[in-house]
């Protein structure tokens, strides 16, 4: 690939990648760039936001990628599924602006989401 | 404690790549008992996701965790491996040339030419609650598994949580307690309609007492809960008097005794050689998701691999005076004959 072709493509990424906020129970803040159609749960993983511990991978089944959705963007994430609702019953601390943060999908609408991380996700 | 139980290779852990490990074991003639701490096989394909799609199984296509399961128990059913499931490998001491002693959390103890980790993510544990200073009363008062009903008797219990095991628990163990307080942070549960019927049949009878919200705080001495605190959703606070709980959150994975055992770990993995899957140890190995090298990818089709590889170092070790003849089993009379189709 050329060097002209990098180029656009990373004005082209710039673009399309909406910016998501991680604020950890000790203060630590992440603010990294998501990949459309990846999860919230991935982008915490590829940036080394750590509190994200996500044991089974992303199939929603241990809820250790619980977050609090920060409460002006709680609106725009919604609610949990009923899948999701029901594994929440194995995390700690659940508020109503909690979700497993692999069942949240980066779309343009998220740019500039900001979640919070609990201190312990179960280990 | 039981007699000690004489066998070619003991698997630590029954999930896939330890299913599979039988099979190229058993065509080698080598014959395997496997330990899980799980109460079935399959590993965290049973445990995390029975009903979720694998789509990276070579040949095949689509296939569920529960369906790789088994299909690798149907695969393996010619080589008769003996399980011991709910059951943890606590201590392992090599003996011998290679020989291994390993003894479980029941008193089982095994002694074997070959030991293989198959233990992926390490054994799974209890979520243990994140309520100020609950260690003290572990093992005493709170306990994350019952193992004997009659412990309950005549106790003011709490249980703690909404799916089937804290339902079947609160069901049976509800005839027997003086008082029992259902706790979960919820007004719906995920456990078995039924189960969730009957239990609010007992609450509207008077039987038992639900409360909506999570556990904040517990008072006791020594070990010994007296009460215990329950934030409701809406903010206010009740005090239970409680002598038991049972929190029910499901489980981790935690590396566990693994990390006892004296072997080299990096970012507690094994680390082993990628032509054996032996680990620094001679006749100790580990395959799948619990060991590393370089270029390792958690992916079941590499512990597949490194399963078959480790079968054939072992042979060594079980047959030193043998030669061993790499066969297909598409030609092979030999091997077909052990798969029970020749």
């Amino acid at each position: 690939m050329s060097d002209v072709q990098e180029l656009s493509r990373s004005n082209a990424d710039n673009k399309t990648m909406p910016k998501i906020t991680f604020i950890e129970h000790d203060g630590t803040v992440h603010t990294v760039k998501a990949e459309i159609d990846s999860t919230v749960m991935e982008t915490a993983q590829r940036n080394g936001v750590t509190s994200i511990v996500a044991e089974c991978g992303g199939s929603c089944t241990c809820a250790t990628c619980l977050v609090h959705v920060d409460e002006k963007w709680s609106e725009v994430v919604g609610k949990p599924s009923a899948e999701e609702e029901d594994m929440l019953d194995f995390a700690f601390e659940v508020k109503p602006t909690s979700r497993l943060s692999c069942q949240i999908k980066v779309t343009e609408a998220l740019d500039g989401l900001v979640v919070h991380t609990p201190a312990y996700q179960g280990r | 404690m039981s007699e000690t139980i004489k066998t070619d290779v003991l698997i630590i852990g029954a999930g896939p790549i330890a299913l599979f490990a039988v099979f190229e074991l058993g065509l080698l003639d080598i014959k395997a008992h496997l330990v899980d701490i799980l109460d079935k096989v399959g590993g965290q394909c049973a445990e995390l996701y029975p009903e979720k799609p694998i789509y990276d199984i070579p040949g095949i296509p689509y296939i569920t965790g529960h369906g790789l399961t088994e299909a690798l128990m149907k695969q393996i059913k010619p080589f008769h491996p003996t399980f011991h499931l709910n059951e943890m490998v606590t201590t392992l001491q090599k003996t011998g040339e290679p020989l291994f002693l390993a003894t479980t959390d029941r008193g089982r103890v095994f002694e074997a030419k070959v030991v293989a980790i198959a233990a992926g993510g390490g054994s799974f544990q209890p979520k243990r609650p994140p309520i100020n200073g609950i260690e003290p009363y572990e093992g005493k008062s709170v306990y994350y598994a019952v193992r004997k009903m009659e412990m309950f008797r005549d106790k003011q219990l709490m249980i703690v949580g909404g799916g089937d095991s804290a339902l079947d628990w609160t069901l049976n163990l509800q005839p027997i307690a003086k008082r029992l307080t259902l706790v979960h942070r919820r007004d719906e549960f995920r456990g078995a309609p039924d189960s969730v019927n009957k239990m609010r049949a007992l609450v509207t009878a008077g039987g038992m007492d639900l409360k909506i919200g999570q556990v904040t705080t517990l008072e006791g001495v020594d070990g010994q809960l007296t009460a215990a605190s329950v934030k409701g959703n809406d903010g206010s606070v009740s005090r239970v008097e409680v002598d038991a709980m049972l929190p029910f959150f499901g489980l981790t994975m935690k590396l566990g005794p693994v990390a006892d055992w004296g072997l080299k770990l990096v970012d507690n993995l094994i680390p082993v050689d990628t032509g054996t899957f032996e680990t620094e140890v001679p006749g100790l190995f580990a395959i799948g998701d619990i060991n590393t090298y370089p270029g390792k990818l958690k992916l079941i089709l590499s512990g597949f691999h490194e399963g078959a590889l480790m079968a054939q170092k072992a042979y060594h070790y079980v047959y030193p005076e043998k030669k061993l003849v790499f066969q297909y089993t598409t030609s092979s009379t030999s091997l077909q004959k052990k798969l029970g189709v020749a």
